[in-house]
């Protein structure tokens, strides 16, 4: 990860955001503006948005909001749900915790990486699946537990996790033949 | 008629969703006038999607591992006035085995009334607690009675709740703040988020009456992020409960005005550390600082603060509707009334028990833990996750209180035990844990940063098949030196899963050193598949599934592992079939 202060990044905050409304953008900049302590909000609120924290947006917020943008970065790189890079349209979080520790999660992330063809971290090639890992779930007596967009599945073996990845897969395909259609 | 279905993250995860729509499409095709509610965990998580159903003369038929199929099954026999056999594993007069034993109070309606209902709570009784310490009692009272209850923190550390409230109480200052700590960061322990789904409107009568006692008039619930289930209903709950004029501004008709807030957390174990956890509620980075000033003299913006965790929080209300004394009578001399604990691991019936305080580990894990997964063979329990330690077989009478649990070099922490046997590798787990604490750890103090690196660098080595003669005195060494020298219980409590796994299992780390030997056949480096040629019948599955193709062999013949290729991902060993298990480990 590089410095927040190298400037040679060439998006603006336009180009990012040009999927997104600008004014979700600004909508959320005046509701925390002035607010004390909100910084973390304001950045769930960023992710939310785009799905994980674009430079330019940071750096706008830094200007909008008056805060230094190492102090930005700083929290932005301290806790573990903030993403600097964009990540796909699912988000597959493969619980670490110690039941699925002992339960073979090891197991699953192999199966998952070779299913998605990714490492651990890694986002698809056709931007569908990032797989990350999340310390725990909570959901111990199912371990081994993956959670994909806020839904928990467990107990996984190796192949109910592909299945898993090949039915949202299959979803995917459908809906985009609808919208085809 | 009523059929409740469970519908905590555990019970969606099981495939809860699916079976409620089929329940609700069987009842409204053959025209039943029945209700259907969702209800949140009862803690027999291994039982789920669990479904009740409860008659008009209150007597209820409870299922488990209900399918789709299942749920149409039980409607028709239902229907006909007959319970399903098949599905049933307990009736309201012979509860199932994991119940027994069990007391609930902090789990009171957790799986028996609708978490989105606040009506559901009220007409459980809940509320009158409130009521009672609002407009009967004297803040110093309600103090009082938390003191003769002998309450202490649910959360990890244990101290006296009562001693708490008081300091911040007596702290002048007109602006105070409650802040409850649902930030459950122990990865194995999860009764905080079934609280949370459960039963959010115990948490947050807690809260009231943890406000009026201490003179607060906010409350704040830090939340994990990964518990988006837990969140949505305890925000459910408070907009209730405004509505309901149980929060805001002259409560019951007290004179008394409290509200609560939701901050999300943003996942960071280090935040279940207090003075951590205020910082990150600012917005900032969540560093502990040195303690003395503690949050009861100066925590969230400077101001009083106390902060209590969730299952503490639940057991207010019964405390000051039934009386301390009530539940000071249970639990042990040192350790007051029930805890709850999240069973997990190689453990046959895993989920949530709550019983008396000093039962022992074994009556907790061969009671309604039911055992050791495929009867395989006990070898240790994990308590108080990464800060705690593993407590072996010859220990396994320990009573669970505060004390009884320190001694034994593990904590109470939250709640969590995760049961181990004779496949878990306590080296690998001590690495597991240690990685997992170098990789919180906020690197504010040296210890903790670069002590745990160093640790965890031996670990990984010994794991690996590369440990020296003296690691162990070197991990010794290390561990000692970060406990004494970290600044907060991150770093004093880092080191105790590696400590404790010595202790009690150093044959275990010696043979990982001196015999490059890994006794539970758990760690890569030191282990080698083989397939057995006279037991091998060359059906060619393990061929097939092999992710690396390093499996060679004809069909019908004896297959071969190519050992420079094969990854002992444990493939082949899984798909083996039984009647052959020509695969083995060594």
């Amino acid at each position: 990860m590089s410095c927040c202060c190298q400037t040679e990044e060439s998006t603006t905050i336009q180009s990012v955001s040009t999927a997104i409304q600008l004014s979700a953008l600004e909508d959320l900049i005046n509701r925390y503006r002035g607010v004390e302590g909100s910084l973390i909000s304001v950045l769930q609120g960023v992710q939310e948005l785009y799905g994980y924290l674009p430079r330019p947006v940071l750096e706008h917020i830094s200007l909008q909001l008056g805060m230094k943008k190492a102090r930005i970065y700083g929290v932005a790189t301290f806790y573990a749900q903030f993403r600097l890079t964009p990540v796909g349209k699912h988000l597959i979080l493969l619980c670490q915790g110690t039941a699925c520790h002992v339960n073979g999660a090891d197991k699953i992330e192999t199966a998952l990486c070779d299913e998605l063809g990714v490492e651990m971290g890694g986002t698809t090639d056709d931007r569908v699946f990032t797989l990350t890992e999340a310390a725990c779930l909570g959901c111990c007596s199912l371990a081994p537990v993956m959670m994909i967009d806020g839904q928990a599945y467990g107990p996984l073996t190796p192949d109910r996790a592909r299945k898993v990845i090949r039915d949202i897969y299959k979803q995917e395909e459908q809906s985009r033949e609808e919208v085809g259609a | 008629m009523i059929v409740r279905i469970g519908l905590s993250s555990c019970g969606i995860a099981a495939g809860g969703l699916p079976v409620k729509e089929a329940l609700a499409l069987v009842i409204e095709q053959q025209g039943l006038d029945w209700e259907l509610q969702q209800t949140g965990c009862i803690g027999m998580c291994h039982y789920e999607p669990l479904v009740d159903v409860i008659h008009e003369d209150g007597s209820i038929n409870t299922y488990g591992n209900v399918t789709m199929d299942g749920a149409r099954e039980i409607v028709a026999a239902e229907a006909s006035g007959t319970a399903l056999e098949k599905y049933r594993i307990a009736t309201d007069r012979e509860p199932n085995d994991c119940l027994a034993g069990q007391v609930r109070i902090a789990l009171r309606n957790c799986g028996t009334i609708d978490p989105e209902s606040i009506q559901d709570y009220i007409n459980s009784g809940g509320y009158q607690a409130l009521q009672k310490a609002v407009n009967q009692m004297t803040p110093k009272q309600v103090i009082e009675e938390i003191k003769i209850s002998g309450l202490k923190g649910r959360g990890g550390a244990g101290f006296p709740t009562w001693f708490k409230w008081n300091a911040t109480r007596q702290e002048p200052g007109d602006i105070k703040y409650l802040i409850c700590n649902a930030d459950e960061g122990d990865p194995g322990a999860f009764m905080d988020r079934s609280l949370l789904e459960g039963d959010p409107h115990s948490v947050l009568e807690g809260m009231v009456i943890a406000g009026y006692a201490i003179g607060a008039a906010t409350g704040i619930v830090y939340a994990r992020a990964e518990y988006p289930l837990a969140i949505k209903r305890l925000g459910k709950a408070i907009e209730q409960a405004q509505a309901h004029g149980i929060l805001g501004s002259n409560i019951m008709g007290s004179g008394f005005s409290f509200d609560i807030s939701i901050k999300q957390g943003a996942g960071a174990f280090v935040c279940g550390e207090e003075t951590a956890l205020i910082a990150s509620l600012e917005g900032e980075r969540g560093m502990p600082r040195l303690k003395p000033p503690f949050p009861s003299q100066r925590g969230y913006w400077d101001k009083p603060s106390n902060i209590n965790n969730v299952e503490t929080l639940a057991n207010v209300p019964w405390i000051i509707a039934n009386g301390g004394a009530s539940f000071a009578a249970m639990g042990t001399e040192d350790s007051k009334g029930t805890k709850v604990f999240a069973l997990a691991g190689r453990i046959k019936r895993g989920g949530l028990v709550e019983v008396p305080m000093g039962m022992t580990l074994r009556e907790i894990i061969f009671g309604p833990g039911g055992g050791i997964k495929d009867d395989k063979k006990f070898k240790a329990v994990q308590l108080g996750g990464p800060s705690g330690g593993c407590i072996p077989e010859a220990l396994l009478d320990t009573p669970v209180d505060y004390q009884s649990i320190k001694n034994t070099g593990a904590i109470m922490g939250s709640g969590g035990m995760v049961v181990m046997d004779e496949t878990t590798c306590m080296v690998d787990l001590a690495r597991y844990f240690l990685n997992f604490t170098q990789d919180e750890s906020c690197g504010k103090c040296v210890p903790c940063r670069i002590g745990t690196k160093r640790m965890l660098e031996i670990m990984e080595r010994l794991c690996a098949g590369e440990g020296k003669p003296g690691d162990i005195d070197l991990l010794e060494m290390l561990g000692q030196q970060i406990m004494d020298g970290s600044l907060c219980g991150l770093g004093n409590s880092a080191p105790n899963p590696v400590l404790t796994t010595i202790r009690y299992f150093r044959d275990e780390y010696e043979a990982h050193i001196y015999d490059k030997k890994c006794p539970a056949k758990q760690c890569k480096a030191l282990i080698t598949y083989l397939i057995e040629p006279d037991k091998c019948k060359g059906c060619t599955l393990c061929a097939k599934k092999c992710p690396v193709n390093c499996i060679s062999g004809e069909a019908k013949k004896p297959h071969v592992i190519d050992q420079n290729l094969c990854t002992k991902c444990g493939t082949c060993l899984e798909v083996c079939p039984s009647k052959w298990s020509a695969v083995s480990v060594s």
